[in-house]
C-alpha cells in the first residue's frame, strides 16, 4: 500500500521540484565559477581553458598566509566551539536548568555581523574592557595592542567562538533526546565513572553521529566567512574568503577571473576538511575502544569538563557584553574614551531609523516569511514522502558549500532567466539556505513521532491528508514552531545572497546593517542590529509562546522538547 | 525652491539648441525610477538622494531608488554579468556614482552609454574646456560618458586637543610618527582612500610628477617610486599596530580618530569634519590640514551603464545634478558641504549670492586654506601602487 502509483508520483514530484528549486542552481552557479575560473568569460573577452587564473591567485601577495589563517581559524574555531557546547551541555542536563537552553534565543538571533561589532567595541584597545582598566594601569590613551585584527586571528576565532557554540549546544540538546542519556549516567556513575568520563566515552561516541552534519555545516561556514573577517579578522593580509571578495570587487575587471579560482579553491578546501573531519571521525571511532576499554574512571575529566564549561559561560558573558554594548550605542549620541558609559544619550537614531528603515524592515519580514513557508511547505512534503534517507546529503549542500564559490555564477545564470533583481530570485536563494536547516530541525522530530498515531487515525477512515492537518501538524506544533523561528532567522541573516540576487536593489536588515558597518556610526549599527535581531527573537519568543497556548490543555504536550 | 528649479530648468532649455530633444526626454523620462548605484556608507549622501528624489519627483515625474553600495565595483561587475548574460538592454543599473579606475575599466570594456554629458542643458554652466577637472578623470579622457556632480579635495583631519602641529608635508610625516609612535595609520591600499594617501605621498616625493600623467610604465615606476617606499620603510615601523594592520576604508579609520586610538584621519570631502561633529561623529576640537605643497583633487561623476533600463531618467537626474540650486545645496554644510562642480563665472547674480549665503562652521576650512589642487596621476599608477604596496608589505 505504501509504494502504491499515487504515492510514487507524489514523492518524484517533490523530488523534481527540490531538484529544480535547490540543486540546479547550485550546480549551474558551480559551472560558471568554474569556467571563469579556468579563464572562459566571454564577457571580458577571454576564452579558456587556461591555467592563467589560478597562477594569477597564487600570485597574490600573503596568499599561503591567507590560506592557512583561514584554515587555523575554521578548524579551532569548530572545536573549540563544539568543546565548549559540550562541556555546557554536560552541565546544563545534570541541572535543571532547561531555562538555559532559552537563554541562547539571543545569541541566534544576533546576526554574524552585528555580534563582530559588538564584540570588536568590547574587546579593541579603545573598547569597554580597555576602559575599564584604563584607570588601574594609567592609560591615558588608548594602549597600541592588536587586540583585535590579529595578525593571528584570534580575535576572529573568539567572534566565531561565540557565535557558534550556542548553535551547536542547541543541536547537541536536541540530539541528546535520541540517547537515553539518564540511564547512561546513571549505570556508568554506579560502576564510578565520574561525569566527565562519561561523557566522554559513553555520551560523545553516541552524539557525534547525530551533529556530525551541523558540525561540518559550522566548519564550512568558519571556513568561508566574510563579515565578520572584516570586522575582527586580521587585515594584511585577511583570511581567504575575504582576499577573495576584495579581488571580486577590484575596479580591474580581468580580476574577476583569479577570484572566480579563488572562490573554487575555496570550495575544494571545503570539501577535503569534510573529508578530514568524517575520516577523523571514524578514525577515532576505531582507535577510541582501545583507550575505553582500559577502563579508567577518569576523575582528571571531571576537572577538565568544569573548566572548559567555565570558559564556555565566560564567552558566552563576552557576547551577551557585545549584545548590550550595540544596544547601548543605539541610544547613544556621544560616547568617547575612556568613558564607561555614554555621555550622552540620544533617540536621534532610533527616530531616524523609523523613516530610513521602513521598507528595509517590510522587506526583510516579507523575505523571511516567504522563504520559510515556501520551506515548511516542502520540508513536510519530503518528510512525508521520502522514506529513504539516500537523498539527503543533497538538501544540505547549500550549506556545504562556501557561497561565495557559487553565488557568482548562479547570479550569471538567473540573468540568463530574466530573474534577477526580483523579490521572487531572493526569497528563492534565501529558500536555497533555509531549507536545510528547516530539515535540520525536522527531520529528527519527524522521525521520532510514535507511527501508531498515523495508524490509529487511519483506522478511523482518515486519509493521507487528513492525518497529517489533523494528527501529525498539531503534534509536532513545537518542534514546527522552533524550525520556523530557526528559518526566519537564518532568511534575515543572509547577506550575500540578497545582495546578488535581489541586484542590489531589494534593501533589508542586512544589507543595511553590512553597508553601515563600513561606516564608521557605530550607533545606526546598533539600532539596525538591534532591528536585525529583533525579528528572529520575535520568531523565537512566538514560538515558544504559540505552542503553550494551542497546548494550554494538553498537558503531555507541554513538556515537549522545543 | 521648487520653482526656482523650475524655472532654472525652463531657462535652461530655451537656451539650449536641443530644446526639443531635451522636452522628448523629459517626456520619457516621466514615471521612471532611476536606480542609482552609489556607495552607501555615509547617511548625509544618502539622505541628500532621497531629497533629491523627492524633488525630481515633484518637478519631472521621475524618482530616484538608491542602491547602497559597499564598493562601487559592485555596481560594474553587476554590468558585467549582464553583458555575460547577453542583456544588452533592460539593464539593472540606470546610474553609478563612478570616478577614476572604475571609469576607466568601464570606458575599456565599452560598458557606458554616451557620451551624453553635451546633452544636458546645464552642462553650460561646466568648464567643459579639455583639461578641466570635468574633462580629464585621473588623466582619462571623460568624452562625455560622465557627468560630473561633486568636488573632491584630499585632506588630513586631526584632533586639535591632542596635536599641537600637525606635520607640514608627507615628508614630515615619518619624523612626526617617529614623535608619537602608534598615533598614525592610512586605510588598506586595496581600498580607494589608502591608495589616495600613497599617491598624496608619490607626488610629493617624487623626482619626476609628469611621468604620473602618463600610463605607468615598468622603467617610470621603478624610477619614480623609489623614493616613496624609502620614506614608506622609515614611516611604518612607526605606524598604528606597528604597520602591521590597516583600517580597511575611510570610516573605519574615523571611527579610530573618535576612539583615540589615533590622531590623524584622512578625507575626500574637506566638509566632513565640519559635518561628522555637528552629527557627534568626531570631538569638537577636530580640525582639518592640508600638505603644504597641496593636494589632491578630483571630481565624482555619474555614468550610465549601455544597457541601462531607464536611460532618460537617469539623463534627468544627472541635469538635476548641475543645477545651480542643486550645487548651492550640497554645498550647505548642513547638507552635504561638498564644493560645487560649477563654473562659478558663468551663473547669474542670484545664483552667486546662494553660494555667497551658505552657513559656515569652525571646522570648515575656507577655501583658500586648501591649497592648490593637485592633477591625479593616470588611473593604473593606482592599481599599480596598490599591487606593489601589497607585495612589499604582507607577510
Amino acid at each position: 500500500m505504501r509504494d502504491s502509483l499515487p504515492e510514487k508520483t507524489l514523492r518524484a514530484a517533490v523530488l523534481v521540484i527540490a531538484a529544480l528549486a535547490l540543486f540546479a542552481p547550485i550546480a549551474a552557479g558551480l559551472w560558471h565559477s568554474a569556467s571563469a575560473a579556468l579563464g572562459h568569460l566571454p564577457a571580458l573577452g577571454q576564452s579558456g581553458p587556461s591555467i592563467g587564473p589560478l597562477q594569477d591567485l597564487f600570485a597574490q601577495p600573503g596568499f599561503a598566509t591567507a590560506l592557512r589563517l583561514t584554515l587555523v581559524t575554521g578548524f579551532s574555531a569548530t572545536f573549540v566551539s563544539l568543546a565548549l557546547a559540550i562541556a555546557l551541555a554536560a552541565f546544563i542536563t545534570n541541572g535543571p536548568a532547561r531555562i538555559v537552553s532559552r537563554l541562547l534565543a539571543p545569541f541566534l538571533a544576533v546576526p554574524h555581523a552585528a555580534m563582530a561589532v559588538g564584540l570588536a567595541f568590547v574587546l579593541a584597545p579603545s573598547g569597554w574592557i580597555a576602559r575599564a582598566l584604563a584607570p588601574v594601569l594609567g592609560w591615558a590613551r588608548p594602549p597600541d595592542l592588536a587586540t583585535v585584527n590579529d595578525a593571528f586571528g584570534a580575535a576572529l576565532t573568539l567572534g566565531l567562538v561565540v557565535k557558534e557554540t550556542p548553535f551547536l549546544l542547541l543541536v547537541i540538546l536536541a540530539a541528546l533526546t535520541q540517547i537515553p542519556l539518564r540511564a547512561h549516567i546513571s549505570t556508568a556513575q554506579s560502576l564510578g565513572y565520574g561525569l566527565g568520563a562519561v561523557w566522554l566515552k559513553v555520551i560523545v561516541p553516541q552524539l557525534w553521529p547525530l551533529i556530525r552534519l551541523p558540525v561540518c555545516v559550522v566548519l564550512i561556514y568558519n571556513l568561508s566567512v566574510i563579515d565578520m573577517a572584516l570586522i575582527l579578522g586580521s587585515s594584511n593580509p585577511p583570511t581567504a574568503a575575504v582576499l577573495i571578495a576584495r579581488m571580486f570587487s577590484n575596479p580591474d575587471l580581468a580580476q574577476i577571473l583569479p577570484a572566480s579560482a579563488g572562490a573554487m579553491l575555496l570550495g575544494l578546501m571545503a570539501a577535503a576538511s569534510i573529508a578530514a573531519l568524517w575520516g577523523g571521525g571514524h578514525a577515532i571511532a576505531r582507535l577510541g575502544p582501545i583507550w575505553i576499554r582500559r577502563g579508567g574512571r577518569g576523575a582528571w575529566a571531571a576537572t577538565l569538563f568544569s573548566a572548559v564549561a567555565m570558559l564556555g559561560a565566560g564567552l558566552l558573558v563576552l557576547g551577551a557584553l557585545a549584545m548590550v554594548s550595540l544596544l547601548l550605542w543605539s541610544l547613544t549620541w556621544r560616547w568617547p574614551w575612556p568613558m564607561l558609559l555614554p555621555e550622552s544619550l540620544s533617540f536621534a537614531g532610533w527616530a531616524s531609523a523609523m523613516g530610513d528603515f521602513g521598507p528595509a524592515l517590510q522587506n526583510t519580514a516579507l523575505i523571511a516569511l516567504a522563504s520559510t513557508a515556501l520551506a515548511v511547505a516542502l520540508a513536510v512534503a519530503w518528510l512525508e514522502t521520502q522514506f529513504k534517507s539516500g537523498h539527503e546529503a543533497l538538501i544540505y549542500l547549500p550549506l556545504l558549500i562556501p557561497q561565495i564559490s557559487f553565488l557568482f555564477g548562479m547570479n550569471t545564470m538567473l540573468l540568463q532567466l530574466g530573474a534577477q533583481g526580483s523579490i521572487g530570485a531572493v526569497i528563492w536563494a534565501h529558500l536555497l539556505f533555509v531549507f536545510p536547516y528547516m530539515m535540520i530541525a525536522l527531520t529528527r522530530p519527524w522521525r521520532g513521532l510514535d507511527p501508531r498515531y498515523a495508524r490509529a487515525a487511519a483506522s478511523l477512515g482518515a486519509g493521507r491528508l487528513r492525518q497529517l492537518w489533523a494528527v501529525k501538524l498539531p503534534l509536532l506544533l513545537t518542534p514546527i514552531c522552533a524550525a520556523v523561528a530557526i528559518g526566519v532567522a537564518v532568511s534575515v541573516a543572509q547577506y550575500l545572497p540578497t545582495l546578488f540576487l535581489g541586484a542590489g536593489r531589494i534593501g533589508t536588515l542586512t544589507t543595511e546593517a553590512v553597508t553601515l558597518a563600513s561606516s564608521s556610526d557605530r550607533r545606526i549599527t546598533g539600532v539596525v542590529t538591534s532591528l536585525q535581531a529583533g525579528l528572529p527573537f520575535a520568531a523565537y519568543l512566538l514560538a515558544f509562546i504559540i505552542p503553550k497556548i494551542a497546548h494550554r490543555n494538553r498537558s503531555a504536550l507541554q513538556g515537549a522538547a522545543a | 525652491m521648487k520653482r526656482l528649479i523650475t524655472v532654472a530648468a525652463f531657462a535652461a532649455s530655451l537656451a539650449t539648441p536641443a530644446l526639443a530633444d531635451w522636452q522628448a526626454t523629459l517626456d520619457a523620462a516621466r514615471g521612471q525610477t532611476v536606480y542609482w548605484n552609489a556607495w552607501g556608507g555615509d547617511t548625509r549622501t544618502n539622505d541628500f538622494i532621497a531629497w533629491a528624489s523627492a524633488q525630481l519627483d515633484a518637478a519631472y515625474g521621475v524618482k530616484i531608488q538608491q542602491v547602497k553600495l559597499t564598493d562601487t565595483a559592485e555596481a560594474v561587475s553587476r554590468v558585467v554579468s549582464e553583458k555575460a548574460a547577453g542583456q544588452d538592454t533592460g539593464g539593472s543599473v540606470d546610474m553609478i556614482w563612478i570616478n577614476g579606475p572604475n571609469f576607466l575599466a568601464m570606458k575599456d570594456q565599452g560598458l557606458l552609454h554616451g557620451p551624453f554629458v553635451a546633452d544636458l542643458p546645464n552642462a553650460k554652466f561646466l568648464d567643459l574646456t579639455p583639461t578641466s577637472p570635468n574633462s580629464v578623470d585621473f588623466t582619462t579622457p571623460v568624452g562625455g560618458l560622465e557627468s560630473p556632480w561633486r568636488l573632491a579635495k584630499f585632506v588630513f583631519t586631526y584632533d586639535s586637543a591632542h596635536v599641537a602641529a600637525p606635520p607640514e608635508t608627507m615628508a614630515d610625516m615619518a619624523a612626526w610618527a617617529a614623535a608619537n609612535p602608534g598615533r598614525l595609520t592610512h586605510p588598506n591600499p586595496s581600498d580607494f582612500m589608502g591608495a589616495t594617501f600613497l599617491k598624496q605621498a608619490l607626488i610629493e616625493l617624487s623626482p619626476d610628477a609628469a611621468a604620473l600623467q602618463a600610463p605607468v610604465t615598468d622603467a617610470a615606476f621603478e624610477t619614480v617610486t623609489a623614493p616613496l617606499w624609502a620614506w614608506y620603510d622609515a614611516l611604518r615601523p612607526n605606524l598604528w599596530r606597528g604597520g602591521a594592520a590597516f583600517p580597511e576604508n575611510q570610516s573605519v579609520q574615523d571611527q579610530l580618530l573618535n576612539d583615540g586610538e589615533i590622531d590623524i584621519s584622512l578625507s575626500f570631502d574637506p566638509a566632513s569634519a565640519a559635518a561628522d561633529i555637528a552629527q557627534g561623529l568626531l570631538p569638537d576640537t577636530t580640525r582639518v590640514f592640508v600638505p603644504k605643497g597641496g593636494s589632491l583633487g578630483n571630481v565624482s561623476f555619474v555614468a550610465i551603464p549601455f544597457n541601462a533600463a531607464h536611460i532618460e531618467g537617469a539623463k534627468v537626474v544627472a541635469n538635476f545634478l548641475l543645477d545651480p540650486a542643486t550645487q548651492a545645496h550640497m554645498q550647505n554644510i548642513d547638507v552635504l558641504g561638498s564644493y560645487s562642480v560649477l563654473d562659478l563665472a558663468k551663473l547669474d547674480d542670484a545664483a552667486k549670492a546662494a553660494f555667497a549665503a551658505l552657513p559656515t562652521a569652525p571646522a570648515l576650512p575656507k577655501l583658500e586654506d586648501l591649497g592648490a589642487t593637485l592633477a591625479e596621476p593616470h588611473a593604473s599608477w593606482m592599481t599599480r601602487l596598490a599591487e606593489e604596496w601589497a607585495k612589499r608589505y604582507t607577510n
